[in-house]
C-alpha cells in the first residue's frame, strides 16, 4: 500500500508540474464551457414529427403536407391525444409535435383566426429553436397563400412551447458534448501520454523490473487520472448548474455513476493507445485524431448526428461519446433512469471490457 | 569476490526474433562480487540478454537462474534482488533528486526512515547534498548517471546490470563512476556492465565479447590479451569484430 502511494505521489508531480497537463485539466473545462454559445448549428433535415391533428380538416391536411415536403420535415406519427407526448419525446426520434386545435379550419375560415402549438424537445435546444423558426417561416408561407388564392384574410397563430423545460437555454445540450470531450481528452489522451512518455524515457523497464506487477504499475498511472477526471465532471456538472443554471433532472447518483463508467471506458482506450503508441508524439496523435476529432464532430456534440450524411452516421455508432452523451441528455434533460438508458450504459461497459481484453493481449505478446 | 558462488548461471540461452537470432547459444557464469564485463558491436546482442536476465522478457530457450532464481517462474524474488540501469537514462527529469530516491527506495518496498537515512548517506558520498532538493533535469549529465547507479543500488540487490552506463559522459566523470562500481563491488555485489569503451573494459574482472549473438571470447582481460597477442582490449576486440558480419 506504502509503495502504490508512493507511486501515486510521483504521478501527481509529473501532473502539477506539467504546465500542459494543467492546461488541458483546469483550463480547457471552463473555456470550453464559456466558449459554448458561438457555436452555430448547422442545417436541419428531416427531422421527425409528430402531429395530433384535433380537427382533420382540409386545412390542417394542406399544412402538414406542406411541411413534409419542405423537406426538413418527415412526419412519423399521428398522436391521439396530448398523454402520448411524454412517451414519444422520452424514446427520442421525435423532435416535435404539432398540435392543432380543435375545429382549425372552421375557425380559420369564420374567425379568421387559428391556432396551432409546437411542442418541441427541449433536450436539444438548438436544434429545438432552428426548428420552430423553420416551421413558423412554412407556416407564414401557406398564410400568405389562402390571404391570396382564397381571399381568406386569416392568420395562422402559431406558438410554441419547449416541453420539459419551458425556459431552456442553448447551453444545455452543450454539457454533455463538454463533459465527454473533456472526460476523453483527460482519461485517454493524458493516460497515454503518461505512460507512452515513460516508455519513451526508458522508465517503463525500471519499473517492469522493479518487483511492482505490471498490473500495479497501470493502477498507479490511471488512478490519478481517474481522480482528476471525476473532479472534472463534477466542475463541469456543478458550472453548469451554477452559472448556467442547467438542471440534473434525473438522479445525481445515476449520473455520476455513468461518468465513472464512461471515465473507465476513456482510460482504458489510453492505456490501448499506449500499448500501440512508442512516442508521446505518436500517442499524442493517435489520441487526436482517432479519439478527440470524433469525440467532437460525431458523438453529436456540435453537429446533431441527423444531419450528417449517412457514411458518417454509421461511424457514429462505434464513437464510445456518442452513448455517454446519450446517457447524459437523457438523465440531465429529461430526468429519466436507467431504465431508458440501459442500453447505452451496456454498449460502454461492453466497450471498456474489449479495450482492457485487448491491451492485456497486446501487453503479453510484447513480453514473448 | 567469490569464486564458489555463481550468481548467475547461463546455459544455452537463446533468443530469437522471427528468424533473426540475436543472442545464440550463450553460455557463462558470473561469481558473487564479481565486475563482469559484457562487450559487443552495436546490435551484437548485448541489451537483449541483459533484458532476459532481468527479467524484462523471455527467453525463446535455455537455462538461466539470476541470483538463484529461475527467470522463467521465479520472476517475483529475482526482480527483488536485482537492480537494473537501462541503456536509457532513467531518472525522472521533473523530480527531484530526493523525490527520485524516495520514489525508487518506496517501490521497492524500503521502509521511510530506512530512505531518509539512506538518501542522506548517498547524497553525502556523491557531494549531492546541495542539489537534494533540485529537479534532476538541472544536473550536468554526469551527475545524473553517478545518480541513476547509485539509484538502481539503493536496495542493496545481490546483482547490478548495467547497460552502457557511461554512454556519452567524459573520460574524468567515468573514472568516477567506475569508482563508485568498485565501491559497489567491495560490497558484495555483482556488476554485470556492457560498455563500448576498451579502456573501461580493462576494469573488469573477466570479460565476454559477443559478436553477431555469439560470444567468441571470455576471460580475463589479461589473458585476453595474451591470447589474441595484443597490447590492450581494444586490439583484441577488433580482432573479434572483425568476424563480424552483421555489422551495423
Ligand atoms: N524486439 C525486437 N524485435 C526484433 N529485433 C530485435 C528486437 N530487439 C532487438 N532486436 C535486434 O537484435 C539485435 C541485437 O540488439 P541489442 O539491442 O541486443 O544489441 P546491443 O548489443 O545492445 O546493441 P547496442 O550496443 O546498440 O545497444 C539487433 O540487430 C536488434 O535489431
Ligand atoms: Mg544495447
Amino acid at each position: 500500500m506504502n509503495r502504490f502511494i508512493g507511486f501515486l505521489k510521483k504521478e501527481f508531480y509529473h501532473i502539477f508540474r506539467d504546465k500542459r497537463s494543467m492546461l488541458i485539466l483546469f483550463g480547457m473545462p471552463i473555456v470550453q464551457i464559456m466558449l459554448f454559445g458561438y457555436v452555430i448549428n448547422t442545417d436541419l433535415k428531416d427531422v421527425k414529427m409528430a402531429v395530433l391533428d384535433h380537427s382533420k380538416d382540409e386545412y390542417t391536411a394542406e399544412i402538414i403536407n406542406k411541411i413534409t415536403s419542405s423537406g426538413y420535415f418527415q412526419l412519423s406519427n399521428n398522436l391521439k391525444s396530448i398523454e402520448q407526448a411524454d412517451v414519444i419525446f422520452r424514446k427520442g426520434d421525435v423532435k416535435l409535435i404539432l398540435v392543432f386545435e380543435p375545429d382549425f379550419g372552421k375557425k380559420l375560415v369564420k374567425n379568421s383566426k387559428a391556432n396551432v402549438q409546437i411542442l418541441t424537445d427541449a433536450s436539444d435546444p438548438n436544434t429545438a429553436n432552428l426548428e420552430v423558426s423553420y416551421l413558423q417561416g412554412i407556416l407564414q408561407n401557406y398564410n400568405v397563400e389562402i390571404n391570396q388564392d382564397k381571399q381568406l384574410p386569416s392568420s395562422i397563430q402559431a406558438n410554441s412551447r419547449m416541453y420539459f423545460n419551458a425556459n431552456l437555454e442553448s447551453v444545455f445540450m452543450f454539457i454533455p458534448g463538454i463533459m465527454a470531450t473533456i472526460l476523453m481528452l483527460v482519461s485517454a489522451m493524458m493516460t497515454s501520454i503518461s505512460i507512452a512518455r515513460e516508455k519513451e524515457l526508458g522508465t517503463m523497464e525500471i519499473l517492469l523490473v522493479s518487483p511492482l506487477n505490471p498490473l500495479q504499475i497501470i493502477l498507479g498511472k490511471v488512478t490519478p487520472y481517474l481522480a482528476l477526471s471525476f473532479i472534472n465532471a463534477l466542475v463541469i456538472v456543478g458550472m453548469g448548474y451554477f452559472v448556467f443554471g442547467v438542471p440534473v433532472l434525473g438522479s445525481f447518483t445515476l449520473l455520476m455513476a455513468e461518468s465513472v463508467l464512461f471515465i473507465f471506458l476513456a482510460l482504458s482506450i489510453g492505456i490501448f493507445i499506449s500499448t500501440v503508441a512508442k512516442s508521446q508524439q505518436v500517442a499524442m496523435m493517435l489520441s487526436m485524431f482517432v479519439l478527440m476529432l470524433p469525440t467532437i464532430i460525431l458523438s453529436g456534440f456540435i453537429f446533431p448526428i441527423r444531419n450528417m450524411p449517412v457514411p458518417l452516421q454509421v461511424i457514429s455508432y462505434i464513437i464510445p461519446p456518442k452513448y455517454f452523451i446519450v446517457i447524459l441528455k437523457n438523465i440531465m434533460l429529461k430526468g429519466v433512469g436507467l431504465e431508458y438508458v440501459w442500453k447505452e450504459t451496456l454498449i460502454l461497459l461492453a466497450m471498456t471490457f474489449g479495450f482492457i481484453g485487448l491491451s492485456l493481449k497486446k501487453f503479453k505478446i510484447r513480453l514473448q | 569476490m567469490n569464486k564458489d558462488v555463481k550468481v548467475i548461471k547461463v546455459k544455452n540461452l537463446c533468443k530469437k526474433f522471427g528468424d533473426f537470432t540475436a543472442n545464440n547459444n550463450l553460455s557463462f557464469e558470473v561469481s558473487k562480487g564479481e565486475i563482469f564485463g559484457f562487450l559487443g558491436a552495436n546490435g551484437a546482442g548485448k541489451t537483449t540478454a541483459i533484458k532476459i536476465l532481468c527479467g524484462l522478457s523471455y527467453p525463446t530457450s535455455g537455462e538461466i537462474s539470476v541470483a538463484g532464481f529461475d527467470v522463467y517462474k521465479q520472476r517475483e524474488q529475482l526482480k527483488r534482488n536485482i537492480g537494473y540501469m537501462s541503456q536509457k537514462f532513467s531518472l525522472y527529469e521533473d523530480l527531484t533528486v530526493f523525490e527520485n530516491i524516495r520514489f525508487y527506495g518506496g517501490i521497492y518496498g524500503l521502509s521511510k526512515e530506512v530512505i531518509h537515512r539512506k538518501a542522506d548517506d548517498l547524497l553525502k558520498k556523491l557531494d549531492l547534498q546541495h542539489a537534494r532538493n533540485k529537479r534532476i533535469s538541472s544536473l550536468p549529465l554526469g551527475w545524473k548517471q553517478k545518480l541513476a547507479f547509485s539509484v538502481a543500488i539503493f536496495h542493496d540487490p545481490e546483482i547490478v546490470f548495467l547497460d552502457e552506463p557511461t554512454g556519452g559522459v567524459d573520460p574524468v566523470t567515468r573514472r568516477q563512476f567506475w569508482d563508485l562500481i568498485y565501491e559497489a563491488s567491495r560490497e558484495g555485489i555483482t556488476i554485470f556492465v556492457t560498455t563500448h569503451y576498451m579502456d573501461e573494459a580493462e576494469y573488469c574482472d573477466r570479460v565476454s565479447i559477443m559478436v553477431d549473438g555469439k560470444i567468441e571470447a571470455l576471460d580475463t582481460p589479461a589473458k585476453l590479451k595474451e591470447d589474441f597477442n595484443a597490447v590492450d582490449m581494444d586490439q583484441v576486440f577488433l580482432a573479434l569484430a572483425r568476424t563480424a558480419t552483421n555489422v551495423e
